[in-house]
């Protein structure tokens, strides 16, 4: 087991063993949060920056405290605050950044490719924490580390996805996470928010709920994302609720062991019902500790260097 | 040309741990605070079977923890990150005397970051180091209290420590490049 690459910037160009290791090595990290000292020296007088140019709070959050609990320091670097509203690109930004000594930058942009474009022009190691529609790895990640821990196994469950996929990269990066460790991903929606193209990456397409939730042995939820929605792609809230909101009536008729899952925020009586939200197959705030471990994980494994694994006494 | 010698097959390994297990009880005179630590990978064995010598000197079990020490190592930079593997302190260190035990002890950094990580649990009345081999080389100032065999060896060499969990061959082997 070992993490061969200097940055993490999709899941779509991992192999399955690789995004094992960073599970694996999350657990190890789990643990540590649950101590009295939630704290390692793993990243000691490492300089970490969250490069935050699109708004984000939790997992801003989630990774200052997996820097924090790796003893690495941190500074936050967000669009409001920053010269982006002066007008400074990304490039320059990036040099900046780098000539502050960052090891880590750790990068939030609505460009889909910004990641992919600063590992190539600084030498810090580089972290994905969403890019545009196009993937959000860690997201994905500390989603299979929490079906792993509660269910055992990834492969061959039938994992639903449902909500808005179109616009949405924590549907991209759990396809492909999901996909290679061999679960079974059914995605449904609105046919306007889940189009078929999706079929290629080697999921059910189904714009009929209960065949949807039938056999799903995960439900993950996505948020309906006003922000991104340039124009209308349902009528309304309430028909998207009525059509494709897990209600307390769709949730009886699930399986009896079936995860529900959320990246959240959620939209209490949109996507979700409250009760469903807050039942006891929830594990919507497992997956927020789960995501500090993960984050913890990514970190360190990019820290690593490049020699061979040796632990001599 | 590379070369491979058993150092202490699997009778000798356990005459010295026997003897390991009698300094301890020597040492202590209270056995109920005294818990064992094997340090992951190679010392978690060792202490395994140092936990089965004292149960049969005290007549009572003696906790035993596997401790983890890949977070606080300070050579990250340096290889590409070491796997990472379970730590478990069954029990409250506080007060205790701890035996931390290695199969192998030779910069001592691992030993360091044992004491670091170990620190970070609770603080324990005294820690005690173990090892069933010590091949020298020390980079630190850190000397064990109980030493099954003393091993002189150059820098490059390799010593391997093969115990298994259930019966078989059990050795220690001094390997030259």
């Amino acid at each position: 087991m070992s993490w061969p690459h200097k940055h993490l910037l999709d899941i779509e160009s991992l192999p399955a063993e690789d995004l094992l290791t960073v599970l694996d090595t999350a657990r190890a990290f789990k643990a540590v949060g649950e101590r009295a000292i939630k704290k390692v020296p793993a990243l000691r007088g490492k300089t970490v920056v969250n490069l935050f140019v699109e708004p984000s709070t939790r997992t801003r959050i989630s990774f200052e405290l997996a820097a924090q609990r790796l003893s690495a320091d941190i500074v936050n670097f967000s669009a409001e605050a920053s010269s982006f509203k002066k007008g400074e690109s990304l490039k320059d930004t990036a040099r900046n950044l780098e000539a502050l000594n960052a090891d880590v930058i750790v990068i939030r942009h609505a460009a889909s490719g910004a990641p992919h474009f600063l590992s190539r022009i600084v030498q810090a190691r580089i972290v994905n924490a969403g890019d545009g529609a196009h993937e959000h790895p860690t997201q994905a990640l500390l989603d299979v580390f929490t079906i792993r821990e509660k269910l055992g196994r990834i492969e061959g469950l039938n994992v639903t996805i449902l909500g808005d996929i179109l616009y949405s990269r924590v549907a991209r990066s759990n396809i492909w996470a999901l996909t290679k460790l061999g679960a079974h991903v059914t995605l449904c929606g609105p046919s306007t928010l889940v189009p078929r193209e999706f079929e290629r990456m080697g999921c059910r397409v189904t714009h009929r709920i209960d065949e949807a939730l039938a056999d799903a042995d995960v439900i993950n939820l996505l948020r309906i994302q006003h922000e991104r929605q340039r124009q209308s792609m349902f009528p309304s809230l309430g028909e998207y609720t009525s059509l494709f909101g897990l209600t307390k009536a769709r949730y009886a008729k699930t399986r009896p062991s079936a995860l529900i899952m959320h990246p959240g925020p959620i939209n209490r009586g949109v996507e979700i019902d409250s009760e469903v939200a807050d039942g006891d197959r929830s594990v919507i705030l497992e997956q927020v500790t789960n995501g500090i471990a993960v984050r913890m994980a990514v970190l360190y494994l990019v820290c690593g260097g490049k020699g061979p694994q040796e632990i001599p006494g | 040309m590379p070369s491979s010698t058993l150092i202490l097959d699997g009778p000798a390994i356990q005459r010295a741990l026997t003897r390991i297990a009698h300094e301890i009880n020597e040492r202590n005179a209270d056995p109920a605070s005294v818990a064992l630590v094997g340090i992951q990978r190679g010392g978690v064995q060792v202490a395994r079977r140092l936990a089965v010598l004292l149960e049969q000197i005290w007549g009572r079990p003696v906790p035993v923890g596997i401790l983890d020490v890949t977070m606080h190592r300070d050579d990250l930079h340096q290889q590409i990150a070491p796997e990472v593997h379970p730590t478990e302190i069954p029990f409250d260190p506080h007060n205790m005397t701890l035996v931390l035990v290695d199969d192998v002890v030779f910069h001592g950094r691992t030993i360091r970051a044992a004491l670091d990580a170990l620190i970070d649990f609770g603080r324990p009345a005294r820690i005690q180091l173990a090892a069933l081999i010590d091949r020298g080389h020390r980079e630190l100032p850190i000397k064990a209290d109980f030493v099954g065999k003393n091993l002189p060896t150059e820098p490059a060499d390799r010593v391997t420590v093969r115990l298994s969990e259930a019966a078989g061959p059990d050795g220690v082997y001094l390997e030259k490049p």
